[in-house]
């Protein structure tokens, strides 16, 4: 399988790429130290590390969006200067990133002609059409061409980031935890197809994962980085995943999720009939009999963009029902600031620094949301700074959010330690019913493993929780009973213990 | 025991970083308009320069003409009088995100609306006239800023382009009821609604020459800065504005939040009219839309949207504004000078918050105390 040659500059063949002595100083402080890896043409190469272990700050330097304070880079073994991405375009080393780079108003057609370096000024969209439609029918998989990519699934983004490198005929690329949003069919499919590229000489892959599942079964060699420093690797062959573990994380002991007690709970939650338009207004969301206990973790998996992020929306009050209801506790529930306290509803939205944080306000600002105008069952008008500090130093202290102090701006924190303080304040208190979405989407390791406990101490405390997760791991992990969203709608449950991993797999993907 | 020990402890000191960073803080937010205001003088200096005239000379002339004698300052107090309550028309919505320029439209139809009650009641008594006028100001002004959030909200209309071309619209509106309907037939040259019975005139500050509408003004900002910053309306506001999807899921009423707010500033900027028709000028006519509602959104900027900070603000803008006329005078520079001194200290207060989080010598404040 062969990509096109769009630009007759970048290699043909896959090149290979050497970093010696890398090394980027912050000011005081030394993000990468002395790093030295070597990435032969046409390997498999994976970067291992918790967060801020570096490994985002050395691709950065390989791609030329920091300038390293020393150390040199060698591709195909000639030393090269890379001052900015062009140069590094124009070698031929390309980047997929977690965050999408896409033009969320042009189509997927659109994005990817005028990523190209020589579009003309006129362009020939019927050739170009023609010419895309020929290169889709090569790749394993496909997205919609003519939608704008505003209204594709974050799991659709990324397959045309990944096909936006290889039509622009990239021969060594760096992807940064590329299958986070994909079902694991997709994304054994997806490395399939990158080891592919790189077994026939085609393409050189180095890629940043936390999944030693993907390492283990893709990737020819590892190197692990651990706080700026190259700690390890090697053949992939030669080394287990304990060892892989041991060397990512150091000294450190890890949390493991609290046992699981058994809580024979009541219905909490009750959704009945429930009918709302979904993002693209084209289609509807149908939840026919939705039930969560109490004392029980309710999974629910599916692909992002099967209708997940709309039924959080329904279910916190920012989505009208066009049909059926919501009850909590046998009472119609309308997500209502008062009936949310009424009831000990508490909600972790995806991407807490964008759907449950005010960036700029302060870490205390931020702990105190829920709490800053009720205290003692009655309302209240004013303000009280105290209690605030007080709530936010006792929940910092308990949940170990790491900040320079309480009056840092939130946005200044960690991704898990923002995590951190949204579930000090969620989980502060009594709670009878959670509603989660993709609570570990891009944090380290220890952070997850400690966010997973305490979502499975407030189940065992006899909250009734429902999470959303596109990770499925999590789910397998976390859940009492399983359910399977695809196309807005609920297709699949199943009890967790002995639950049947291809079954999940394929009703995920569809086949019903 | 020795654990639950440390953890208090810890707690203590993030407890005292909290102290010493807020501090930072503070001094930051303070420094950065400051130093903004410093930075647009210096630009303004040079364009002076260009022209050929003295920059110090100039602002010796504010100095003198502002601030340097009873006299003047008496002039800008009573300048700084609807100055301050149309910064709070911009201040109080922007702590929601929303940029409202629109307050001159409110402060032209308060004053019109305390005219309408003069015209159409004069035989109330005076302080029954004054606080009815007070009155209808503060609820035109609120119903037509509160109105601009509500298209912002309901519909998603960009507040900023809205209540620019609403005030536009009000103004039109004074012209039509001022020539029209609310006219008095003996305002010959200057069509004018009657004059105020002479118990409705809002009289002096005893021993200030200022008239009350200053003490209201300064009232109206310490009151918003508590709403703000010392009451649960205030930080549900400021929620809100930090973030409107978090504010959605924790159940907070951001739709009544909104249109509260910009409501409350359009009343502020309603009751500015009203104090110029009282106060000044005894009746409602053209004179009203004099800038006011323009210069307050350079004052609330400067303030950064702080209640408290604007009382300085106005009074420096206020002074900026009343020695307009003797620079025009003594330096032979034309009118519209002031407006560009104005003009670079809103561009330089607009670059000024991209330097937040990054003065470096503050940091070593925070290391300090740790």
């Amino acid at each position: 399988m062969r990509v096109p040659a769009l630009d007759p500059s970048p290699p043909q063949h896959a090149i290979a790429v050497e970093t010696l002595g890398m090394t980027m100083r912050f000011g005081s402080f030394t993000a990468l130290k002395d790093v030295s890896i070597r990435i032969p043409a046409g390997s498999f190469h994976v970067l291992l590390g918790e967060n801020g272990a570096g490994k985002s700050t050395l691709v950065k330097c390989m791609m030329g969006f920091y300038k390293p304070t020393s150390g040199q880079m060698t591709v195909d073994g000639r030393e090269v200067a890379v001052p900015d991405p062009r140069a590094a375009h124009d070698l031929g080393l390309g980047m997929v990133y977690q965050h999408f780079t896409l033009v969320p108003s042009l189509t997927a057609a659109e994005n990817l002609v005028i990523s190209r370096k020589d579009v003309p000024a006129r362009i020939d969209w019927e050739k170009e059409r023609a010419d895309l439609a020929a290169f889709m029918t090569r790749m394993p998989f496909s997205v919609p061409l003519d939608v704008p990519v505003g209204r594709l699934a974050a799991g659709e983004k990324q397959k045309l980031e990944l096909l936006k490198q290889l039509y622009l005929g990239r021969r060594f690329l760096i992807l940064d935890e590329p299958t986070s949003v994909l079902t694991p069919a997709e994304a054994d499919e997806l490395l399939g197809m990158v080891r592919g590229l790189t077994t026939d000489g085609t393409l050189t892959c180095l890629m940043i994962s936390h999944k030693f599942r993907e390492v283990t079964a893709f990737a020819d060699e590892v190197s692990v980085l651990r706080r700026g420093e190259h700690v390890g690797g090697g053949k992939v062959a030669d080394l287990s995943t304990a060892e892989m573990a041991a060397m990512m994380i150091g000294e450190k002991e890890l949390v493991r999720p609290a046992a699981r007690l058994a809580v024979n709970g009541k219905p909490v939650m009750t959704v009945s009939g429930a009918k709302a338009a979904d993002r693209s207004g084209l289609k509807t969301i149908e939840i026919g009999d939705l039930k969560v206990k109490s004392g029980e973790i309710v999974g629910l998996a599916g692909i992002s963009g099967n209708g997940q992020m709309e039924l959080m929306e329904i279910l916190s009050g920012q989505r009208p029902l066009m049909e059926g209801a919501i009850k909590v506790c046998g009472l119609p529930f309308h997500a209502t600031r008062s009936e949310a306290r009424q009831f000990n509803v508490r909600y972790l939205p995806e991407e807490p620094l964008r759907n449950a944080c005010a960036p700029k306000m302060s870490v205390a600002e931020n702990i105190f949301f829920r709490d800053f105008d009720f205290a003692g069952g009655k309302p209240k008008f004013w303000l009280n700074g105290r209690r605030m500090a007080e709530l936010a130093a006792r929940l910092v202290g308990e949940y170990k959010v790491k900040t320079a102090s309480l009056a840092t701006p939130i946005a200044a924190l960690s991704g898990g330690n923002v995590q951190r303080a949204v579930l000090s304040r969620e989980l502060n208190g009594a709670v009878d019913l959670l509603l989660i979405a993709n609570p570990c989407f891009g944090l380290d390791f220890s952070a997850v493993a400690e966010i997973r406990t305490r979502i499975m101490a407030a189940r065992n405390a006899g909250a009734a929780v429902l999470l959303i997760s596109e990770d499925l791991d999590e789910i397998l992990e976390l859940s009492d009973r399983i359910l399977v969203m695809s196309e807005g709608r609920i297709v699949f449950e199943t009890p967790a213990a002995g639950a049947d991993i291809g079954e999940i797999g394929k009703h995920m993907a569809g086949h019903h | 025991m020795s654990m639950q020990h440390a953890e208090r402890t810890a707690s203590a000191a993030v407890r005292a970083g909290f102290l010493s960073e807020a501090t930072a803080r503070r001094i930051e937010t303070a420094i950065l308009p400051l130093a903004a205001l410093l930075a647009g003088m210096i630009a303004f200096s040079i364009f002076l320069a260009f022209l050929g005239k003295p920059p110090l000379d100039f602002y010796l002339l504010v100095y003198k003409a502002g601030f340097g004698t009873a006299f003047s300052w008496t002039n800008t107090l009573a300048r700084a009088a609807p100055l301050l309550l149309a910064a709070l028309c911009v201040a109080l919505p922007a702590r929601l995100g929303l940029v409202i320029i629109g307050g001159e439209g409110a402060i032209v139809l308060g004053g019109v609306a305390a005219g309408a009650v003069a015209t159409l009641m004069p035989g109330l008594p005076g302080p029954a006239g004054i606080l009815l006028m007070a009155l209808a100001g503060a609820l035109v002004g609120g119903l037509w800023i509160g109105g601009v959030g509500a298209l912002r909200h309901l519909r998603g209309v960009n507040e900023t382009i809205a209540s620019l071309l609403m005030a536009y619209v009000a103004i039109a509106l004074m012209n039509h009821l001022v020539e029209g309907l609310l006219r008095d037939p003996a305002s010959l040259n200057k069509p004018s609604t009657a004059p105020l019975p002479a118990a409705w005139r809002i009289g002096e500050i005893p021993g200030l020459g200022v008239h009350w509408g200053l003490a209201v003004g300064i009232l109206g900002c310490i009151l918003s800065w508590v709403l703000i910053e010392r009451t649960t309306w205030g930080f549900a506001a400021r929620i809100v504005g930090g973030n409107l999807r978090a504010a959605r899921i924790q159940g907070l009423p951001a739709g009544r939040l909104v249109i509260g707010f910009t409501a409350l500033g359009g009343a502020f900027a309603g009751l500015a009219g009203m104090f110029e028709v009282a106060a000044v000028h005894g009746s409602a006519n053209a004179s009203l839309a004099a800038g006011y509602g323009y210069t307050g959104i350079l004052i609330a900027f400067l303030a950064r949207h702080n209640g408290l900070a604007i009382v300085p603000a106005a009074i420096l803008l206020a002074g900026l504004e009343a020695s307009s006329g003797l620079i025009q005078r003594r330096m032979a520079l034309p009118d519209a000078t002031v407006l560009v001194l104005e003009g670079m200290v809103f561009i330089a207060i607009l670059l000024s918050d991209t330097f937040q989080d990054r003065l470096k010598f503050l940091s070593f404040l925070e290391r300090r105390q740790k």
